[in-house]
């Protein structure tokens, strides 16, 4: 089998797996609890807080543990949506590409009254910092805008988009679940105030994340309850979830550099491949973009019908066409870039992580364009593209 | 579980009658590349009974299955019959599609139905425009 999904999941990293199952059975107390046994997974706790602190580039304080990007994200938003209504500012800045962690909170506040700029992302995917300057108002009480997207990779001028919002007083989180472990983060040198990250994209456990918040900046809760994470996020701590994340971080930040390289070889040489299959385009910029990211669009063809034939050749790889998200619109990220319903629909994600190899980029090159071909053979639309009565997009 | 059953991943993985028929007597085409699924059935007729269907499809996998049952079920079935084919008895034959997919079976009935339509058209036969969905439709775009 050939995993070329880690935009997904990733596998665990073995080490992250072991200090999990040590935590799990040696610090299994509740840090809340007074007694040696409860003060030990405390001090896990604490180690892992400063550890993770370390990584980013912030101090222990700023860092709080939760369930996830999902929650990081809602928790950041509505904070600042919470702050920013004490002095009536109800106007946010953000892109028409965000997760839908994102994106649909962003949509259920404006519903509560909030009102949001959504910045175009271009042909390429990525916004610029003047246009987040332009964007700003008096009464803007957040920007919030992914670090690097999850369908296409591309990466965000994140430093330039915090100085704007630092010199507007305005501020800034970043969704980085996606580039955590797998490009730099430094959230003082990068002007970030709030940054959410969640463990399985970067070889550590489901279900576990962290949410960085700058001293200065109130954090409220999302959910109440007992007073872990200094009154920010109520529930016992998953003290082994977040050592083994930890672990995987350290282990993936240790070797940025080198996985960078070795992998954003592979993707070029992916890239390359592809390209060659007729009437095919890339998605998204095609260098500013995460070192395992792939994302291609094949004209005359439906993406679901090419995963269910890649999962038969032992491919694991996804799509943002409708059919496989359930819904009726192609995916959000592919129409902010301007890619018709038509072609989003046809739309295929590799993303490779440092476990693959070349002969895996080999043996996608082998069938991707073999199956692209078979289905544009009874494809309606292709028939009508091949035959001039419908006009080649792509 | 798998997302299909394995009667879908068969007709998906083995699709039954792809292809056109160049001299057809009946074609009907359905769906919209907009909501990413288009079905263009293909009808052979001699004597009141089908004596050959074959589909191209664009889309997802069960859109491809769902085409290729149909032909299946219509072909050496005279006319009446064939009017008589529902997207339920599709699914039957299929053991069953998730919901969210039942779309792709409402298109395989339409592409059969506007294929006849076509046939007794070019025909001048008379028939009641009650018996035919509104085709070319987009059924999946009025499922959500």
């Amino acid at each position: 089998m050939i995993y070329a999904d880690n935009a997904a999941t990733t596998k665990m990293s073995p080490r992250a797996l072991q200090v999990m199952l040590d935590v799990a059975q040696n610090a299994w107390g509740n840090p809340s609890s007074l007694y040696e046994l409860g003060q030990a997974a405390q001090e896990t706790l604490m180690d892992a807080r400063s550890r993770m602190a370390r990584i980013l580039g912030a101090e222990a304080k700023e860092i709080y543990f939760t369930s996830g990007g999902s929650e990081g994200d809602n928790q950041a938003i509505r904070s600042c949506v919470r702050l920013g209504a004490a002095k009536n500012k109800r106007h946010i800045v953000s892109t028409a590409f965000e997760h839908h962690a994102v994106l649909h909170t962003l949509k259920r506040l404006e519903k509560e009254g909030c009102e949001i700029t959504y910045l175009p992302v271009h042909e390429n995917g990525i916004v610029t910092a003047e246009e987040v300057k332009a964007a700003i108002r008096p009464d803007t009480c957040l920007v919030t805008i992914m670090f690097a997207n999850n369908e296409i990779g591309t990466i965000q001028p994140i430093q330039e988009i915090g100085a704007v919002c630092r010199a507007a007083k305005v501020p800034f989180h970043t969704d980085a679940v996606q580039a955590a472990g797998h490009i730099r983060i430094d959230v003082k040198e990068m002007n970030i105030d709030l940054l959410s990250l969640s463990a399985h994209k970067f070889h550590g456990p489901r279900g576990v994340g962290a949410l960085y918040c700058r001293t200065g900046l109130p954090l409220y809760p999302l959910i109440e309850g007992g007073a872990q994470e200094r009154n920010r996020r109520a529930g016992t701590e998953n003290v082994a979830g977040i050592c083994a994340m930890v672990t995987a971080l350290e282990e993936m930040v240790a070797n940025l550099d080198k996985n960078g390289a070795y992998v954003s070889a592979l993707r070029d040489r992916l890239i390359e491949g592809l390209s060659h299959i007729p009437h095919s385009a890339l998605n998204g910029d095609r260098t500013r973009r995460l070192p395992g990211n792939v994302n291609f669009c094949f004209e005359g063809i439906e993406g679901e019908s090419l995963l269910l034939l890649l999962d038969q050749a032992g491919i694991c790889a996804s799509s943002g066409s409708a059919c496989t998200s359930g819904s009726l619109d192609p995916s959000h990220v592919l129409l902010a870039i301007g890619r018709p319903h038509e072609v989003a629909h046809g739309s295929l994600r590799l993303t490779l992580s440092e476990e693959n190899t070349e002969a895996d980029v080999d043996e996608i090159l082998k069938e991707v364009p073999r199956i692209v071909e078979y289905l544009r053979g009874f494809s309606p639309i292709w028939q009508d593209l091949v035959s001039g009565r419908r006009a080649h997009m792509l | 579980m798998a997302l299909y059953s394995e009667k879908v991943m068969d007709h998906f993985l083995h699709p039954r009658n792809v292809g056109v028929i160049e001299d057809a007597d009946g074609v009907g085409e359905v769906g919209n590349a907009k909501c990413g699924d288009i079905m263009k059935i293909f009808l052979k007729i001699d004597n009141g009974i089908v004596t050959d269907a074959k589909f191209s499809t664009f889309g997802c996998g069960s859109a491809i299955a769902s085409s290729s049952m149909a032909t299946e079920m219509i072909k050496g079935q005279p006319i009446e019959k064939v009017m008589e084919l529902t997207n339920k008895a599709v699914v039957e034959a299929l053991d069953g599609l998730p919901a969210y997919k039942l779309h792709c079976s409402v298109l395989a009935e339409e592409a059969v139905k506007a294929a006849l339509k076509d046939y007794f058209d070019k025909n001048n036969i008379p028939y009641d425009p009650a018996q035919f969905p509104d085709a070319p439709s987009c059924a999946s775009c009025e499922m959500h």
